[in-house]
């Protein structure tokens, strides 16, 4: 029987021989993955005695054209024949010594490793939770360290560094925070009311939109806006520098990669985010004028005069505490997980969301853990 | 239909005979980043099949030059033609088509790091074949075995050395066994040992498959090994300074910063010790 392909081989089948398999011009990518199905099937469906690739003619052969003659070779053996290459010119066996293709083939992919059994991810993960626990302690160590060597000397902290990092947090902030705050306000004051214009007292809108503000939202929306706009850039700059030896780099230069790194991200955050949030409640106050004034009959005098009656000192002052105290979370969250990454592009993308999800549950956590101490004791 | 394999295989052997036709045509490039210019007038010819060396100081625009042969950026001004193609004026798709025929590896081996090295070769492969798996999988343990990282299929690049990524880079350059491979700086960084062992199989795949290979290197044996016709940048003069067999070159060059390249010679005379007072 013989049969035909255009393209790049001639199978030809007789009684005493065997089969003979001619290629022809080029076994490459192109023609590899046809010939090689329509001779395998060839073979499965009559299995010879002897099967013989002729490769007199062929004008180019590479690796694509050795894994068509292997798998040849394999299916012929399953059927319990004989493989032999004809006509092998000197380039054609050049490529097949490369690959090994008489002695020991060079084509097997080593096995993966098996997925580990329960008993042993969980022991992994066990140990991974101790390791990322003594990694965190150890760092909060070197932070204080830093700290205090700065206070101690103050020369030595980066200024330069530091001054950037508070444009950067602070006033690049500054519009977005403004805006969100505004709306914010806004809202608040109109939703509100809706509700009290029932009991006429329009006028308590104004403190609504003041307390809420001071006290809770204004902290936590700037925090949140600063944890996704810094502490993500924080965590993406140090992982980045992580994995491309930079910070293996300033170590060695004898750097204390901490005072470095961290403490210019931690102090601007610290100083800047207060003052955001300070922003962050006087335009959310005057988100609440607006409607005020413009809904509800309220004299511009009226609601300024009703929100400092409802304000007390220590509102701000715990406000301010409070967002401080977050902006540290922040930025601590920030350079803790770009330093624990490691790997490659994917390990900045895993440390950056890993920061900005960690330091947001924890700015709610702490917000909770202070709303309850506030409440039993002041 | 035998006719036409006949004449294929007459075309192939024209083009065999044909040795001195250009397969890349780069005619009056001047490159460069935003304004600065780092290359001006540049014209140069590189033969089907052969491999040809591109070398320099550091710092003098191998790279780049590497860069705008591939079409990764545009020139300021100037022609590149690459296998008939003009890149600098083709449409998307004929120029999609051409890098299906060129292979690169990047200065720094720009694995993907998120897959292993097996995944890495095999991403051409799966691409652009209709193989099956397993065939991949022979094809991938193929090509590692080529570059000698047997065993480090299912490791991720962040966990090999920085020799072991060149040369899995290497790997997946030649993943579909292109006709032209640009390669940037192959063995830099590798032991002399390994680094021989590379230029071997270089000189292998071009003379067995007929490869056009395009090398950026520093290696002094590695040039005289592999090339027969080699261009020489410089920083100052912001061109070619030197072209032609690098054995000529070096014993015969009019111009003193190719003969010191050549030779390994500092520039300047009082930096050679022993000679200072
Ligand atoms: N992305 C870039 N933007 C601006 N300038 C660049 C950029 N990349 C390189 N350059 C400049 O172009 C010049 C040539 O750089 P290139 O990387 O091509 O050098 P090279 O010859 O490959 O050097 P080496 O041997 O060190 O790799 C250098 O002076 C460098 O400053
Ligand atoms: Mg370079």
């Amino acid at each position: 029987m013989t049969r035909h392909n255009g393209s790049s081989f001639r199978i030809e089948d007789k009684k005493q021989e065997g089969t003979t398999v001619f290629f022809t011009g080029k076994l490459d990518v192109r023609s590899a993955p046809d010939a090689l199905r329509s001779i395998t099937e060839h073979i499965e469906r009559n299995p010879p005695g002897t099967l013989v690739a002729d490769l007199a003619n062929v004008s180019y052969l590479d690796d694509f054209g050795v894994l068509v003659l292997d798998r040849i070779r394999k299916t012929v053996g399953k059927k319990g024949g004989r493989f032999l290459l004809r006509g092998t010119g000197e380039k054609a066996g050049e490529i097949l010594s490369l690959f090994n293709f008489e002695g020991g083939w060079r084509g097997t992919l080593k096995e993966r490793q098996p997925r580990a059994g329960l008993m042993v991810s969980l022991g992994k993960a066990t140990l991974d939770q101790i390791a990322d626990l003594r990694f965190q302690i150890a760092f909060m160590g070197s932070v204080l360290l830093a700290f205090l060597t700065v206070v101690r000397h103050p020369g030595f902290l980066r200024l330069e560094d530091t001054v950037a990092s508070m444009k950067k947090t602070g006033v690049d902030a500054f519009p977005i925070v403004a805006l969100i705050s505004f709306l914010l306000g806004l809202i608040m004051a109109f939703m509100s009311s809706v509700q009290l214009q029932q009991f006429g007292a329009n006028i308590y809108v104004a403190s609504l939109v003041s307390l809420a503000m001071v006290r809770e939202l204004g902290p936590i929306m700037t925090s949140i806006i600063v944890a996704g706009r810094s502490g993500s850039a924080f965590a993406s700059e140090i992982a980045t520098m992580k994995i491309s030896e930079e910070v293996d780099a300033l170590f060695t230069m004898g750097f204390d990669v901490t005072r470095f790194l961290v403490v210019p991200k931690v102090l601007a955050s610290i100083l800047v985010v207060p003052l955001l949030s300070v922003f962050s409640n006087l335009f959310a106050i005057l988100g609440g004028l607006v409607v005020g004034v413009s809904m509800l009959d309220l004299t511009a005098n009226a609601y300024m005069t009703q929100t400092f009656k409802t304000l007390r000192f220590f509102d701000l002052w715990f406000g301010l505490f409070k967002s401080g105290f977050f902006a540290l979370l922040i930025a601590w969250m920030g350079c803790l997980r770009g330093f624990q990454a490691s790997g490659g592009a994917s390990a900045v993308g895993k440390a950056t969301t890993s920061a900005v999800v960690s330091s947001i549950f924890l700015i709610i956590l702490w917000d909770s853990i202070f709303a309850v101490i506030i409440r039993y004791w002041g | 239909m035998g006719f036409h394999l006949c004449r294929d295989y007459q075309v192939l052997g024209i083009a065999r005979l044909m040795a001195e036709e250009a397969i890349i045509q780069v005619r009056n490039l001047e490159a460069g980043y935003g304004t600065q210019v780092i290359l001006r007038n540049i014209s140069f010819e590189v033969h089907r099949g052969e491999i040809f060396i591109i070398l320099g100081g550091s710092g003098c625009g191998k790279s780049t030059l590497l860069k705008h042969m591939i079409g990764l950026r545009p020139p300021i001004s100037g022609k590149v033609k690459v296998d008939g193609v003009e890149i600098t004026e083709s449409d998307q798709k004929t120029y999609r088509k051409l890098l299906r025929n060129i292979g690169v590896l990047y200065q720094s081996s720009a694995l993907i790091s998120s897959m292993t090295l097996a995944e890495n070769v095999a991403l051409p492969i799966r691409e652009y074949t209709g193989l099956a798996d397993d065939e991949i999988a022979s094809l991938v343990a193929m090509k590692l075995a080529l570059v000698d990282l047997h065993g480090y299929e299912h490791h991720l690049p962040s966990e090999i050395s920085g020799g072991m990524k060149k040369r899995a880079g290497l790997a997946r350059a030649m993943a579909l066994n292109p006709d032209i491979l640009f390669f940037d700086e192959p063995t830099a960084g590798l032991d002399p040992i390994t680094s021989a062992e590379i230029d071997e199989l270089i000189l292998k795949i071009n003379r067995s498959l007929g490869t056009t290979m395009v090398i950026v290197t520093h290696e002094l044996q590695s040039i005289f090994r592999l090339a027969k016709r080699v261009i020489m940048l410089d920083r100052t003069a912001r061109g070619i300074i030197a072209e032609g067999d690098p054995t000529y070159l070096r014993d015969h060059s009019g111009n003193k910063t190719v003969r010191h390249f050549f030779n390994r010679i500092p520039m300047s005379e009082e930096m050679i010790s022993g000679r200072t007072r």
